[in-house]
């Protein structure tokens, strides 16, 4: 790469981390300190404006990034992937956006606990919350580290580093200065950056192929060199038994995670009532699903285009397609126009790990300061200590996440949310539907819900593949491998479910029947909601 | 606009008062609010038994849970058949088209529908009632708790 590139790709991504710390400073000119501004931004943005929002926490580094790669290297098994992130957006706007706007408060840990003996819930789920959350955080953190490699020439181990904790540090400002008005916003502007780079590229595939989208596809086959069987299921997830498990396994996650990730759940809360919570889902959903459809023409593109080798080439992992793919549309290396493209690209693929990192670092913060300092410590503290509690916990939050995300730095970035989603839909899913849907739901139940999911979710992927016992790994040298399947959703989301219904039907504790009836009034109608 | 609330309060302040040293509250006083979050939970149980709530929960379960199995088991379909039938999934159907293509573009398809589906349906069957009840039982729990807050 040319030091055109470069220079370009700084220059606008340092105008964006100028204008979003100009807005964390504004925003936080005039804050208040409270609770509420801090965690909801004040609960009172427009559907519309939330919607940006969650489709800009949602549409992170993994999507533009990895599944634009895996489509490129393997065809259709990556958009597999696609099909799960957006399908899952009908149970939350189903089961549980308007619900827990209505029940909760901050966090998912206010749902859960308004029902149960609240400091053993509170405690279970704000640890599950923050172990989904750091897991999250590591994706992007590889994401943003397979980036420089690339921007900087590929070798550069030590300018790799600098840019995963350099992306730390601005998130730990975001979040601590602005909170979640500043978040908020600095989503909104991401997602409509990263709508207009995907528009822009997708139309100039398309012009590429003049619109004919049967030839980008036969052009993709072709130049793939697996012919027809690059446009059909197979090429990643075929051949054995524990390849075809390990996608299906990855297929429930993906489904069920999205409703059970922290940094989701608490945008709810910044808009005043739950119909704005649906009509936000609803935007959201519109958004999301336009900008997948996208990245489907953008994976092939690259497939077509730049070709599988050269992709692999670039990083093993496929998560530099989509910047090679703007380089190739612009007119190539050395083109001026392939320069600007390429930087543009690589500007808004930046933004868009700073947001969302931004945006898990806030929810993780608020699980650490809502939920686990106020369960664990014992003196009586003003509301004030709480929201300084999150700030420093958004820092101490930064740090674990830089240390993994330079661990992991190897792993494709999609893959790594796979595993994020997983522990999300077996910890923290069951315990919210039980806490809604069931009335005989006891504290025990509770409890055993969110750690039968948690500990098996975790433990599965410890002695997976991913870890240790292939070249792959993150510890090749090592062999503790003993369960086959990269995704442990399969088995671990059964799990939470069944031990929630174990530790309920097992406990001595009668459900109370009143706050059952006070939860579904609550979730049903928003009486008493804030 | 806000409102005391025995929900929140619960949350906000209720563990730090127990545990820690604070000002011990009179005999009296404590019976008092205790009486009054039992009133309050009455009031819950009344709203919950009452025929306008079990309509309106009626109405979203009715929506809600076949919708979540269609798309469910149309999903889980789907992964399932293409990881485990992949030479039916690579029918070709026109041109570079196959099958994968069309059931993948489908559920992306059938996510909109549905999504319009259930906004449709919750605006004109439930928005109207829960908004009823949600004043109604306001009223009553703040009636119960003495007066406005």
């Amino acid at each position: 790469m040319t030091d055109h590139h470069q220079t370009l790709a700084l220059l606008l991504f340092s105008v964006f981390v100028a204008v979003t710390l100009a807005i964390t400073t504004w925003v936080s000119r005039s804050r208040h300190g409270s609770a509420e501004e801090f965690y909801a931004g004040g609960r009172l943005f427009s559907p519309l404006e939330n919607g940006f929002a969650i489709a800009g926490d949602y549409m992170s580094a993994a999507s533009f990034l990895g599944v634009t790669g895996l489509i490129a290297l393997f065809g259709y098994d990556g958009l597999l992937y696609v099909v799960g992130f957006l399908v899952a957006w009908l149970l939350v706007l189903f089961l549980v956006a308007e619900l827990v706007r209505n029940c909760g408060r901050f966090t998912l840990a206010d749902v859960v606990a308004a029902r149960m003996s609240e400091r053993p819930v509170r405690i279970a789920t704000g640890t599950s919350s923050v172990t989904v959350s750091v897991l999250y955080l590591v994706a992007q953190m590889v994401g943003a580290g397979s980036l420089v490699a690339l921007l900087l020439g590929g070798t550069s181990q030590a300018a790799r580093a600098w840019t995963v904790i350099g992306v730390g540090a601005l998130m730990v400002v975001y979040v601590s200065l602005g909170g979640m008005r500043a978040t908020t916003w600095i989503q909104i502007v991401k997602a409509v950056l990263l709508l207009a780079g995907t528009v822009a590229l997708t139309v100039l595939v398309l012009l590429r192929f003049h619109g004919d989208i049967d030839r980008l596809l036969l052009t993709a086959a072709e130049r793939s060199g697996h012919g027809d069987a690059f446009l059909a299921p197979g090429l990643k997830y075929g051949g054995s038994w524990t390849a075809r498990f390990d996608f299906i396994s990855l297929g429930l996650a993906l489904v069920l995670g999205t409703a059970g990730l922290p940094h989701i759940l608490s945008r709810f809360y910044t808009v005043p009532t739950a119909r704005a919570a649906r009509r936000s889902v609803l935007w959201s959903i519109g958004l999301i699903g336009g900008f997948y459809l996208m990245t489907i023409v953008l994976g092939f593109g690259a497939a077509a285009l730049v070709g599988p080798e050269a992709v692999r080439g670039s990083n093993a992992a496929g998560n530099t397609a989509v910047p090679l793919l703007a380089l190739n549309l612009g007119g190539g290396a050395g083109s001026t126009g392939g320069t600007v493209l390429f930087a543009i690209v690589a500007a808004i693929a930046f933004a868009t790990i700073l947001a969302v990192v931004a945006g898990i670092t806030l929810a993780s913060s608020a699980s650490v300061a809502h939920d686990l300092y106020a369960s664990l410590r014992r003196r009586h503290a003003k509301r004030r200590g709480e929201v300084a509690v999150a700030r420093m916990a958004s820092v101490g939050i930064g740090v674990v996440a830089i240390a993994l995300g330079l661990l992991a730095r190897d792993l494709n970035v999609a893959f790594l949310v796979g595993l994020a989603f997983a522990v999300a839909a077996s910890a923290n899913l069951p315990v919210l539907m039980y806490s809604l849907f069931w009335r005989g739901f006891t504290t025990r139940g509770a409890v055993w819900a969110v750690y039968g999911g948690l500990i098996p979710a975790l433990g599965l992927v410890v002695l997976s593949p991913v870890v240790s016992g292939s070249p792959d790994s993150l510890f090749p040298g090592v062999d503790f491998q003993y369960f086959p399947l990269q995704n442990p959703g399969l088995v671990s989301i059964p799990l939470g479910f069944l031990a929630g219904w174990l530790g309920t039907v097992t406990s001595a504790e009668v459900p109370d029947e009143a706050k059952h009836a006070e939860t579904e009034v609550r979730s049903l109608t928003g009486a008493g909601a804030v | 606009m806000r409102y005391d609330d025995p929900w929140y309060d619960a949350l906000a302040s209720g563990w730090a008062e127990s545990t820690a040293a604070g000002v011990p509250e009179p005999r009296a006083e404590q019976a008092r609010r205790a009486r009054e979050e039992q009133a309050a939970a009455d009031v819950y149980l009344e709203v919950q038994r009452s025929a306008a709530f079990q309509e309106v929960r009626r109405r979203y379960r009715r929506f809600v849970v076949p919708g979540v199995v269609v798309f469910l088991v149309w999903y889980v379909g789907y992964v399932v058949t293409a990881t485990t039938a992949p030479g039916l999934m690579a029918r070709p159907v026109a041109g570079a088209v196959n099958v994968a293509m069309l059931a993948g573009l489908g559920q992306f398809l059938t996510t909109f529908l549905l999504a319009w589906a259930y906004a449709r349906h919750a605006r004109l069957r439930r928005d109207r009632a829960a908004l009823d009840l949600r004043w109604d039982t306001q009223e009553l729990t703040r009636s119960v708790r003495g007066g406005a807050s």
